[in-house]
């Protein structure tokens, strides 16, 4: 093809439709594959235990909506719940407080060894928890925080900060500077930059990071497990796990518990995608 | 190399990084003000030093004694080391992890890589099936493992579903009590909650490919195949990397659903080294072993992780 290119409009596609079919037909397939066992969860978690041992897969024949009532009852979901949300927003808070302004003097101050700091931030998003774990189940059964909802927000903000510094600070850095100018030039503190200037246009870069934190927390189970003892101040995930092993046979109170535990969390993703997304992928891309 | 001052008026660049900026020195104050500047960064290192990074200094001498996580610990010098090359559970551990990363290197990473470029190609419910795919990775852990726990048991979910149709293949086929199937089950749950994810990072990575590229090998006549191995792969081929480093790193930590399906069981089919790790340090009270664990774990992300810096620095393009 030594002639040149006659330009194509972008919208053609050689071969046309029935390529097109091909791939949505896998996709569909795909789909069907990652959904399909949620689809069951929601089925069962309204089926009696006898329709399950029946029909196990298809659509419930007669509609029990006083299983989740039970769920809730018996298996101390509520109070797992409210747990998960004290977790949540305790690690959320207390990432703000650590990576706020650790992030604007990274971003901002030009303080000296910064780089070297950034680079120890990101080993930190890189280190396996097994380096520090043993010592600190000791240390925290010594101090008193082992078994205490405290001891695991701080070892959650203390997991959650580097990451969530590095992100707002790269966020920082995208902000214009003009307003800091200002108020330096009127003789305002760094610490009232950070706090009047800074904050209002940082906010979508806080609630990023305020996502990420709070989702790592409600989805721990690893030092859920090992950190909180008691019935009655377990998260939501380790609160489950003991549902689901008190109650092996009973799938349709296990299904319904499922469900209450995934809707808050399934409408929070609905109501902000984009921001999950975003968020995630590049907590994904944390190395 | 400190430039900043309090006082001094700023200059343009309107945006980026601080450190391009350089301004006046302003003599004795400045000091005082770096000083007090690196109070912002003490919430951050307070936390850090007293959740990771001192009881990390603590795991590498822990690893060195006889401990039991409450009295006195007793040195050993490399004893543990030893014992953790000889230890045939620890060694058949580290051959799950293998094989936990060769699964998640293969299937998830393929799966996501067709998906996110079918997804690439099409205009209509782009969107709709990146939040099916999407979705599994938002649920709880503990929720997706009851749900296949159910749909893997002989006596529920597919098996009894297979049996309503006079299908019976799967009516003795224990997935999760059998120690051929165990570890195979467990990575495949995993995966099922996983590769969503990398369709959502490998999407992202192939939106941003340059859309001449595909017009001018369309031109030449390229299958849509070929349009993939062609241009699709090679432009995302940093993300790709990425993926597999971290795929890496991440199945030689795994344990949220090994712990979650089988607690590393039917006698141990399906062990893994976090698990184990937990087992000595909190069951068996051998934490200074499990600190040694712990370190043996760390060396091998650190040996991973300085791979792939090395070979970006010999001037691979990943």
């Amino acid at each position: 093809m030594a002639t040149t290119r006659a330009p194509l409009p972008p919208t053609v596609r050689r071969g046309g439709p029935p390529r097109v079919w091909w791939f949505y037909t896998l996709l569909t397939f795909l789909a069907i594959f990652a959904a399909a066992p949620l689809v069951a969860l929601g089925f069962n978690s309204v089926k009696s235990d006898q329709e399950i041992a029946s029909n196990p897969l298809g659509p419930p024949q007669e509609v029990h909506w006083d299983n989740f009532l039970h769920a809730w009852q018996d298996g101390n979901i509520g109070r797992g719940l409210v747990n998960t949300a004290f977790l949540a927003i305790g690690t959320v808070v207390g990432v703000w407080i650590v990576a706020g302004p650790a992030a604007y003097g990274l971003a901002r101050l030009n303080l000296p060894r910064n780089g070297a700091v950034v680079f120890y931030l990101f080993m930190m998003t890189a280190l396996p928890v097994q380096m520090f774990l043993v010592p600190l189940f000791y240390m925290w059964t010594k101090v008193g925080l082992y078994n205490t909802i405290p001891g695991l927000i701080i070892i959650h903000i203390a997991l959650s900060a580097p990451f969530a510094t590095l992100l707002l600070r790269s966020y920082l850095i995208t902000l214009p500077v003009e307003f800091e100018e200002a108020a330096r030039l009127d003789g305002a503190s760094e610490f009232s930059i950070m706090r009047r200037v800074i904050l209002p246009l940082a906010w979508p870069g806080f609630l990023t990071i305020g996502l990420v934190a709070a989702l790592a927390a409600y989805n721990d189970l690893f030092f859920a497990t090992l950190f909180i003892q008691s019935d009655e101040l377990m998260p939501v995930s380790t609160t489950y796990l003991g549902f689901q092993t008190g109650f092996t046979r009973q799938w349709s109170l296990t299904s319904a518990a499922g469900v209450i535990i995934t809707i808050p969390i399934l409408l929070l993703f609905m109501a902000m995608q984009r921001k999950f997304v975003e968020g995630l992928t590049s907590g994904g891309l944390k190395g | 190399m400190s430039r900043v001052t309090q006082a001094s008026p700023r200059t343009p660049p309107a945006r980026g990084d601080a450190a391009t900026r350089v301004r006046p020195q302003a003599g004795r104050s400045q000091s005082s003000a770096t000083r007090r500047n690196w109070l912002f960064l003490a919430p951050l290192a307070a936390v850090n030093l007293l959740v990771v990074a001192g009881p990390a200094v603590a795991t590498v001498y822990y690893s060195l004694t006889e401990w039991n996580g409450l009295s006195a610990p007793t040195f050993i010098g490399f004893a543990n080391y030893v014992e953790l090359v000889q230890d045939t559970r620890f060694l058949n551990a580290v051959g799950h992890n293998l094989y936990y990363a060769a699964f998640m290197l293969i299937v998830p990473i393929t799966m996501a890589l067709f998906g996110a470029f079918m997804l690439s190609s099409v205009r209509r419910f782009r969107l709709l099936f990146r939040t099916l795919y999407f979705v599994p990775y938002i649920v709880l852990s503990v929720v997706n493992a009851s749900i296949w726990k159910y749909l893997l048991s002989p006596e529920t979910g597919i098996a009894a579903g297979l049996n309503q149709v006079g299908i019976h293949w799967l009516d003795d086929v224990y997935f999760l009590g059998d120690t051929d199937l165990a570890l195979t089950s467990v990575a495949f749950v995993d995966n099922w909650h996983w590769w969503g994810f990398l369709v959502v990072l490998f999407l992202a990575a192939m939106q941003d490919v340059d859309k001449t590229l595909y017009e001018s090998v369309r031109l030449d006549g390229a299958s849509r195949f070929q349009e993939f191995w062609h241009v699709t792969f090679p432009s995302i081929r940093p993300t790709f990397v990425f993926v597999v480093v971290l795929t890496i790193i991440w199945s030689f930590l795994a344990f949220d659903y090994a712990y979650v399906l089988t607690r590393g069981g039917p006698a141990d089919a399906s062990m893994l080294v976090s698990i184990l790790l937990n087992a000595n340090a909190f069951s068996y009270q051998r934490a200074g072993y499990a600190s040694a664990m712990g370190v043996a774990m760390t060396s091998f992300t650190v040996v991973v992780l300085s791979v792939y810096t090395w070979l970006r620095k010999r001037g691979w393009e990943i």
